[in-house]
């Protein structure tokens, strides 16, 4: 009988629980932090990887190529922080009274909401400069002899071929 | 599949799918089409080469001052860059500077530049506490500054003098060397020209005004024009005794 009653109470307490975590992401109400609104990219529809992907892992990509840059010299790869800054800087009225695309803003818009504290703009400037995006992924300009593109698209007709078959 | 290894065609689907070393536009269906973008990569840096200098210390002594403004453009240092707006000389960085000597037994003079030696077995290194200090395979000598917390030991350390220390708010930083207050920076070669297969802005700026003063190339390629300078002529590296094997060579001091 007492181990009934505490079922119950444990059932309530539930309840609860749950009631409270419902009213906790239920829209946003007053005096609540905005939700962060990046903006669009200056330039380009898809950034190197999925948005989702980006947003969770552009640390580790960035974090993981600036060692590989900076200790082995290993250049023009993927993921670049000029690269970001080519398509995504934003003009902002707080620098330089709007007239220089900054990727600042456009970093500190999620920052700041998830109270990041890491700034790359103490040393990296930031300003989007002419030419910073020839080593851009994204750039056609930095694509490599035709021949490479011509053997992967082989490569690739010919195992869709076989899928066809199957 | 790591980038390092993309020049090769890997047949797997997948792997394609993600980039190769290649781009390519490929058609899977009329409408649609599957674009791969890879930027070319070049590296890592190997042993293979070992980047070097040689300065002719009897060159003309106002082709230094070329090349110290060259340095300061290309890499964006200098009183300029100071966000106070202000000239400090007792704390301003100096990637290379202009040094006079004089044999005081002879009166021999020479002016010359010096910058970081490139050390194969650099002091800076050795001391330095969180591996900011480091030297790449192909013997030029960085701070990694994403790490360095701005102690100085290597300033300490670097028989050469040739590291700076950064006292203040900089500004006009380049896209190719960051630079912000608190940390230790030197000459780096011009390590983002020599990866593209350029020569340091110092020598360029001197072979623009018709100088040879500084020689830039590989000491490991006995072909290469600063190994044929460097076995021709007698040549001295600073402080030799030191044993730090400088990858910089002078003439005429």
């Amino acid at each position: 009988m007492r181990s009934a009653s505490r079922i119950l109470s444990l059932t309530i307490l539930g309840f609860a629980i749950v009631a409270v975590g419902l009213g906790i992401t239920s829209p946003v109400q007053a005096g609540e932090v905005p939700m962060p609104n990046p903006a669009k990219a200056f330039k380009g529809e898809q950034c190197v990887e999925p948005n989702d992907v980006m947003r969770r892992d552009h640390m580790e990509f960035l974090k993981h190529q600036r060692d590989e840059t900076l200790r082995e010299g290993i250049r023009g790869q993927k993921y670049s922080l000029n690269a970001c800054i080519d398509c995504h800087a934003v003009t902002s009225p707080d620098v330089a009274g709007g007239k220089v695309r900054t990727l600042k803003p456009f970093c500190a818009e999620c920052h700041s909401y998830a109270a990041v504290s890491i700034d790359c703009f103490q040393c990296h400037s930031g300003a989007a400069q002419p030419g910073m995006g020839k080593q851009s992924a994204l750039n056609p300009e930095s694509m490599p002899a035709d021949h490479d593109a011509k053997a992967m698209i082989a490569a690739l007709e010919s195992h869709l071929k076989k899928g066809a078959d199957q | 599949m790591s980038d390092k290894t993309m020049n090769t065609v890997d047949t797997s689907r997948r792997n394609i799918l993600k980039g190769g070393a290649a781009a390519a536009v490929v058609t899977l269906a009329p409408g649609v089409t599957l674009r791969t973008v890879e930027a070319a990569v070049t590296g890592p840096a190997t042993s293979a080469k070992r980047w070097g200098m040689l300065i002719d210390a009897n060159a003309p002594e106002g082709v230094w001052d070329l090349a110290v403004e060259a340095c300061k453009t290309e890499q964006g240092w200098g009183p300029e860059a100071n966000k106070s707006g202000k000239a400090n000389d007792s704390t301003d960085p100096q990637w290379i500077r202009k040094v006079s000597v004089k044999d005081p037994k002879t009166g021999a003079k020479a002016t010359l530049p010096v910058m970081c030696q490139h050390c194969a077995n650099p002091p800076c290194v050795d001391v330095c506490p969180t591996g900011a200090s480091m030297k790449r395979e192909d013997g030029i000598v960085l701070v990694d500054k994403h790490i360095c917390i701005g102690c100085r030991y290597c300033m300490m350390a670097c028989p050469y003098s040739c590291r700076s220390f950064v006292h203040e708010d900089v500004k006009g930083q380049k896209p190719h060397m960051p630079r912000g207050k608190g940390t230790v920076e030197a000459c780096t070669m011009c390590v983002h020209r020599v990866d593209k297969g350029q020569k340091p802005a110092c020598v360029e700026a001197l072979n623009k005004a018709g100088s040879d003063a500084i020689m830039f190339g590989d000491l490991n390629d006995p072909n290469s024009d600063i190994s044929r300078a460097v076995s021709q002529y007698v040549t001295q590296r600073i402080r030799a005794d030191l044993g730090v094997d400088p990858g910089v060579h002078y003439r005429g001091i």
